[in-house]
C-alpha cells in the first residue's frame, strides 16, 4: 500500500526542487540554448542562401562569358570573311592590272613591229630605188644607143612594181 | 557522424548500468552466502527485498558485506506540535531505538513511517498525531542529485552555445542537442503550433529531461543511482500537478466553452442534467491523473521485474547453492534483457509524459478555427 501513498515530505521537496530546477534551467539553460540554436539555424540558412546566390551569379557569369565568347567568335568570323574578301579583291585587281599591262605591252610590241615594218619597207623602197638607179646606170652604160627605148622600158618596169 | 554519436551515447549509458549489475549481483551474492552459511541470519524474502528497493526510506542502503550494512544516514526533519526536530536517521538504529520520543516503525501498516511513542516505551502512542515528516529521504536526495546534475549539464551546454557560437556541436552538447531539437520541433512545435510553443518550451524541456535522467539514474543500481524516483507516485504526481496547473491557467475561452458547453452535442445532454459538462470536467482531472499513474506504474513495474529475476537466484540458492548459480545464468540474462528494455522505456515514458503535456497545453490554447479544422 505504501507504494501508492505519496509521502508529504517527498511532495514538499519535489515541488520545491522541481520548481527551482524549472526556474534555473529556464533562465540559465533553455534561454541561451534556444537562442544559440536559433542563431545557428539562421546562420546556416543565410550561408545556404548566399551559396545559392553565388551559384546564380556564377551561372550568370558563365552565361555572359559564353555570350562574350560567342561574340568574339562571330567577330573573328566576320573579320576572316572580310579579309578573304579583301584578298580576293586584291588578287582580282592584280590580275586585271596584269592583264591590262600585258595588253598594253602586246599593243606596244605590235605598234613597234608595225613601225619597224614600215621602216623596213621604206628602207627597202629606198634600196630598191637605189638598186633601180644602179641597174639603170648599168643599162645606160651598156645600152646607150637604145636609150629611149630603154628608158621607156625601165619606167614601165618600175611602175609595175607593186609595193604591196 | 550521427552513427558515431549514437554508439557513443549507447556506450555511455550501457557501461554504468552493466557495471552496476555486476555490483548488485556481487553484493547480493555475498549476503546470500552469508545467510546460508551463517544459518541464523534473516530469511531471504523476495517480496520484502523488492518493496524495500522501490519504496522511499529514511536512510540510503548502499550494500551489505557479510552482516555489515553499509548505509548512508539521512537527516530526519519532523514537525510535531509546532516544534521542529532535526536529527540523523542513524539515531533510530534501523528502528531498534527510540529517539526524542520518535520511533521508526519497521513492521505492519505503518512500516517506514515515523511515529510518536508513549513516554518510556517503544509502543506507538495511539492518541498522538502523526508528526509531519519533511525528512530528506532517499528519494529527496535523489531529487537533489538529479536536479544538480540537470543544472550542471544544461548550464554547461548553454555555455557551449555562447562560447562556440555558430559552430557544430561537440561532446555533451552534440549528445543532447538532438533531443532538445526533437522536443522543440516534434513535440512542442508540432502539437502546440508555431505561435505559442515557445512559452511552454522551458517547461516541456525540463519535464522531459527530469524524467529521462531520473529514469536512467533509477536503472543504475549503485549509489547515487538506483532510487526509484520516477516510480514514486508523489514525484510523478507533482509533475502531473504542474502540467494540470499550466493547462488550467492557460485555458482560453474556447477551452472552457468546450468543457461546459461542448459543441456538437445534443442539448439534452447538457440541460437539465449536465451530463456532458460533468464528464468533461472529470476529464480535466483524469488527464493528469493518468499521466501520474502511467509513469509511476511503468517504471515501478520495470524495477520489480528486474529485481524479481535477481531474487530468483537466491530463492533457488536457498534450495541448493549450485542451483542458485545455475539459475543465475538465466536470471542475469533475463535481467540484462529487461534492463535494455528499460532503457527504451526510460525514453518512451519521458517522451509520452512530455508529449501528452504538450497536447493538453495545445488543447487549452487552441483557437476556435483551429479546433474546427481538427474536428473535421
Amino acid at each position: 500500500m505504501e507504494l501508492v501513498q505519496p509521502g508529504i515530505g517527498l511532495i514538499f521537496w519535489m515541488t520545491l526542487s522541481f520548481a527551482l530546477v524549472l526556474w534555473i534551467l529556464a533562465k540559465y539553460a533553455w534561454k541561451p540554448i534556444m537562442k544559440g540554436l536559433r542563431e545557428r539555424e539562421q546562420s546556416i540558412e543565410e550561408a545556404l542562401r548566399s551559396a545559392d546566390k553565388v551559384r546564380e551569379e556564377m551561372q550568370q557569369m558563365q552565361y555572359s562569358n559564353e555570350q562574350l565568347m560567342k561574340e568574339a567568335r562571330e567577330e573573328r568570323d566576320s573579320i576572316l570573311r572580310e579579309a578573304r574578301k579583301i584578298r580576293d579583291s586584291i588578287v582580282e585587281e592584280a590580275r586585271v592590272k596584269a592583264s591590262h599591262e600585258a595588253g598594253r605591252i602586246i599593243e606596244n610590241a605590235r605598234e613597234s613591229i608595225r613601225y619597224e615594218k614600215m621602216a623596213a619597207i621604206t628602207d627597202l623602197k629606198n634600196q630598191l630605188a637605189t638598186l633601180s638607179i644602179e641597174i639603170a646606170e648599168k643599162v645606160l652604160r651598156e645600152e646607150l644607143s637604145q636609150k629611149e627605148k630603154h628608158d621607156k622600158l625601165i619606167r614601165k618596169l618600175i611602175d609595175e612594181i607593186n609595193f604591196n | 557522424m550521427s552513427v558515431r554519436t549514437g554508439n557513443f551515447s549507447c556506450k555511455e549509458v550501457l557501461f554504468p548500468v552493466l557495471i552496476g549489475w555486476c555490483f548488485i549481483i556481487l553484493t547480493v551474492n555475498r549476503v546470500g552466502a552469508a545467510d546460508t552459511t551463517g544459518g541464523g541470519g534473516k530469511e531471504f524474502n523476495a517480496g520484502e527485498m523488492i518493496v524495500e528497493h522501490i519504496t522511499d526510506a529514511h536512510e540510503w542502503h548502499i550494500m551489505d558485506i557479510g552482516h555489515t550494512h553499509i548505509t548512508l544516514p539521512l537527516p530526519v526533519i519532523l514537525v510535531y506540535g509546532g516544534k521542529l526536530d532535526v536529527f540523523m536517521s542513524s539515531k533510530f538504529r534501523h528502528g531498534d531505538e527510540v529517539y526524542n520520543g520518535f520511533r521508526l516503525v519497521t513492521e505492519g501498516e505503518m512500516k517506514g513511517k515515523i511515529v510518536r511513542v508513549l513516554p518510556g516505551t517503544t509502543i506507538p502512542d495511539p492518541e498522538a498525531a502523526t508528526p509531519l515528516d519533511l525528512s530528506i529521504t532517499k528519494n529527496v536526495v535523489a531529487i537533489f542529485v538529479s536536479a544538480l546534475l540537470l543544472c550542471v549539464v544544461f548550464i554547461s551546454i548553454a555555455r557551449a552555445y555562447s562560447r562556440r557560437k555558430d559552430h557544430a556541436p561537440r561532446g555533451l552538447q552534440s549528445l543532447l542537442e538532438p533531443l532538445i531539437i526533437f522536443i522543440r520541433d516534434d513535440i512542442a512545435r508540432a502539437s502546440i503550433g508555431e505561435k505559442r510553443y515557445e512559452r511552454y518550451l522551458p517547461y516541456l524541456l525540463t519535464l522531459f529531461f527530469f524524467i529521462f535522467f531520473n529514469n536512467l539514474l533509477g536503472l543504475v543500481p549503485i549509489f547515487p543511482g538506483g532510487a526509484n524516483l520516477t516510480g514514486n507516485i508523489a514525484v510523478t504526481g507533482i509533475m502531473a500537478v504542474f502540467t494540470f496547473l499550466i493547462t488550467t491557467f492557460s485555458g482560453n475561452r474556447h477551452y472552457w466553452n468546450h468543457i461546459f458547453n461542448t459543441p456538437g452535442v445534443p442539448w439534452w445532454l447538457k440541460i437539465p442534467v449536465p451530463l456532458m459538462p460533468v464528464v468533461e470536467l472529470m476529464g480535466v482531472f483524469t488527464k493528469p491523473f493518468v499521466l501520474m499513474v502511467r509513469l509511476f506504474a511503468n517504471i515501478t513495474a520495470g524495477h520489480i521485474i528486474i529485481l524479481g529475476f535477481i531474487s530468483l537466484v537466491f530463492i533457488f540458492g536457498k534450495i541448493h547453492v549450485v542451483l542458485g548459480y545455475g539459475v543465475s545464468l538465466v536470471s542475469v540474462g533475463f535481467a540484462v534483457f529487461m534492463g535494455l528494455l528499460e532503457l527504451l522505456v526510460a525514453f518512451i515514458q519521458a517522451y509520452v509524459f512530455t508529449l501528452l503535456s504538450a497536447l493538453y497545453f495545445a488543447m487549452a490554447t487552441e483557437e476556435h478555427h483551429e479546433q474546427a479544422n481538427n474536428h473535421s
